[in-house]
């Protein structure tokens, strides 16, 4: 469970998460808004690169703004990001590798667990082949391999289907819904696609220019008329 | 996904890949160079050609000690020959101080060397890009003017160990390892030396500092979201790179004996990573391709043909020129692809030219 109380982001004239309280409870839960809503910028304060001016994050009862950066991997937290990170000059086996040998997970389970994740997503090219060399798909499903190795308790995921076909999307989501019951971790997922996030998410946080303007069970939310007007950009008349 | 198909995955080999036809012509290319190195060049070439082979596989060292910081890392150090300078001079005024046993001082100069290096590498926590390339440049400078004020030892006393000698043959030259003192036999302990550093980047690329190196080269935020301490690995790779250049340094002051000042010139440095470009950065074959641009064409330039070989910075930047905008992998990355479209446009001319004589005849 992450419980954000009151948290509050600001650079310089501009307040990219404003007083945001909410709860993702369990399983896969959505976070949407339009553009510039604050979804990545809340992401960067889950993952350390951003410090809130204020607020507070407990994640399974624990302060996560305690902790440096790098040592959040270790803890369970893992996220994709919005332009996709897989490493061009290694292998997918190492990449997933990298990943496991910096957590906190021992040794001796290392290879089966990178085997399996790479399993996990479904890539049918060698895992020793270079990841330079793969498509677009192939290395978003690294990616999503690089999330889910190891004992994650957190898997943040910005934007994993943008630019992906429908049918690929599909697999996306089948992979995103069973990341809690195979991981036993939770997902937050940032996306675009409302026929994705409402297929795999039970819950949905809905930010608008750094507000949090409703949350709650997906469908609900996704039938807010708050949260249809912020999608289509219509005023509200108040 | 078929699970039969997971299963065979389950199975596949730790290292697949170190049999895959890639490695192999690595691993038969690695033993011919040695084999090479090692008995053909001695034996068929004279002394000043040993004499600048032994300066190709020091300055390979030096080259190699990039493939690690830019290569790698993606950190740009325009200050390692004045690391190498560092070195030579720390292997000398040991070499005279004590009587330590050769390898023995490699060890010690190295670990000085590293020491420094990662005090020179401490912006690059901060620093990325043109403003690391400065930082790296003017230390590289303010190293060269205090070598020139302290110059280089020469068997005196006191911390820079110089005395006011005139007659510079009555210097004694740096101590060479016992049983290789004549330059074949030294060329030799040289070149396994230097094949032992390239060992030693290579078992790093290959485990868990060269996979967070290269993550971090990718991307900072990404690496720090895989958990890689990247203040720790950057430190490292500094650490790396200035040991082997130490090394580097150590077996040059024993190569020329009596080192001096004129010997490191700043811009070095730039003809170095110019150098390390071409042949290809990303991998340790580039580095030995530089070594032979830095030490064994101006020897070629100089001795055989004549020529001036200050020529070759113009040459080198018109290289680098074409490096940088039509093969970023360097010579060692492109000349394989060059030849194998030669090949097939060769097998394609012949192939026409017996398809012609079929229907003539």
């Amino acid at each position: 469970m992450i419980e954000v109380e009151n948290l509050t982001v600001r650079f310089a004239g501009v307040t990219p998460i404003d007083d945001v309280t909410v709860t993702f409870p369990a399983g896969a839960c959505g976070l949407i808004g339009p553009n510039g809503a604050g979804k990545t910028t809340f992401f960067n304060v889950l993952s350390g690169f951003v410090k809130p001016a204020a607020g507070s994050i407990r994640v399974f009862g624990e302060d996560l703004l305690k902790l440096v950066d790098f040592r959040r991997a270790r803890w369970g937290l893992r996220r994709t990001f919005q332009t996709e990170q897989a490493i061009q000059q290694l292998s997918i086996f190492e990449n997933v590798a990298m990943i496991h040998e910096h957590s906190r997970s021992s040794r001796s389970a290392r290879r089966a667990a990178v085997l399996s994740a790479i399993e996990f997503v479904g890539l049918e090219a060698s895992p020793y082949a270079k990841v330079g060399g793969l498509s677009a798909r192939e290395r978003r499903l690294v990616e999503v391999a690089r999330a889910v190795v190891g004992e994650p308790r957190i898997v943040l995921l910005d934007e994993p289907a943008a630019g992906l076909p429908e049918r690929e999307t599909e697999h996306l989501g089948d992979l995103i819904q069973r990341i809690p019951t195979e991981f036993g971790a939770l997902v937050v997922l940032v996306d675009h696609d409302m026929t994705l996030v409402s297929g795999c998410c039970e819950t949905t946080a809905v930010l608008d220019f750094g507000r949090l303007i409703a949350s709650g069970p997906t469908a609900e939310v996704l039938r807010n008329e708050a949260v249809i007007s912020a999608y289509l950009g219509v005023e509200d008349a108040a | 996904m078929a699970v039969a198909e997971a299963g065979d995955r389950r199975n596949w080999p730790a290292a697949v890949g170190l049999a895959g036809p890639r490695n192999i012509v690595r691993a038969v290319a690695t033993v011919a160079l040695l084999a090479i190195a090692l008995f053909l060049i001695p034996a068929t070439l004279g002394g000043d050609w040993v004499n600048t082979f032994t300066s190709v596989a020091i300055y390979s060292v030096v080259a190699a000690g990039l493939v690690v910081l830019y290569g790698r890392v993606g950190m740009i150090s325009l200050g390692q020959i004045a690391l190498l300078a560092i070195g030579t001079w720390t292997a000398t005024r040991l070499s005279y101080a004590t009587n330590i046993p050769f390898p023995l001082l490699i060890l010690i100069t190295a670990s000085i060397t590293c020491v420094i290096g990662v005090l020179i590498g401490l912006p690059a926590l901060r620093l990325s890009g043109l403003y690391l390339a400065l930082i790296t440049l003017m230390a590289a400078g303010a190293v060269n003017v205090v070598l020139g004020a302290i110059d280089f030892p020469n068997g005196g006393g006191g911390f820079t160990g110089r005395t006011a000698v005139v007659n510079l043959s009555g210097l004694e030259p740096v101590n060479r390892p016992s049983g290789a003192g004549g330059d074949i036999a030294y060329y030799r302990y040289v070149v396994v030396v230097c094949a032992l550093m390239f060992l030693l980047t290579l078992v790093h690329f290959a485990n868990k500092p060269g996979r967070a190196w290269a993550t971090i080269r990718e991307s900072e935020p990404a690496a720090l979201a895989a958990g890689v301490n990247v203040t720790l690995y950057k430190l490292w790779a500094f650490a790396l790179a200035s040991f082997i250049t130490g090394v580097a340094g150590c077996l040059l002051a024993a190569e020329v004996g009596r080192p001096t000042v004129y010997g490191f010139p700043t811009q070095d440095s730039l003809t170095m990573i110019a150098t390390a470009l071409i042949g290809g950065i990303y991998t340790l074959w580039g580095a030995i391709v530089a070594g032979v641009f830095m030490q064994l064409v101006p020897f070629i330039f100089q001795a055989e043909w004549h020529i001036n070989p200050n020529f070759l910075l113009i040459i080198f930047g018109i290289g680098l020129l074409q490096v940088l905008l039509t093969a970023p992998g360097g010579l060692v990355d492109q000349f394989p692809k060059d030849m194998a479209k030669l090949g097939r446009a060769i097998y394609g001319l012949f192939r026409k030219a017996t398809g012609a004589v079929r229907r003539s005849g």
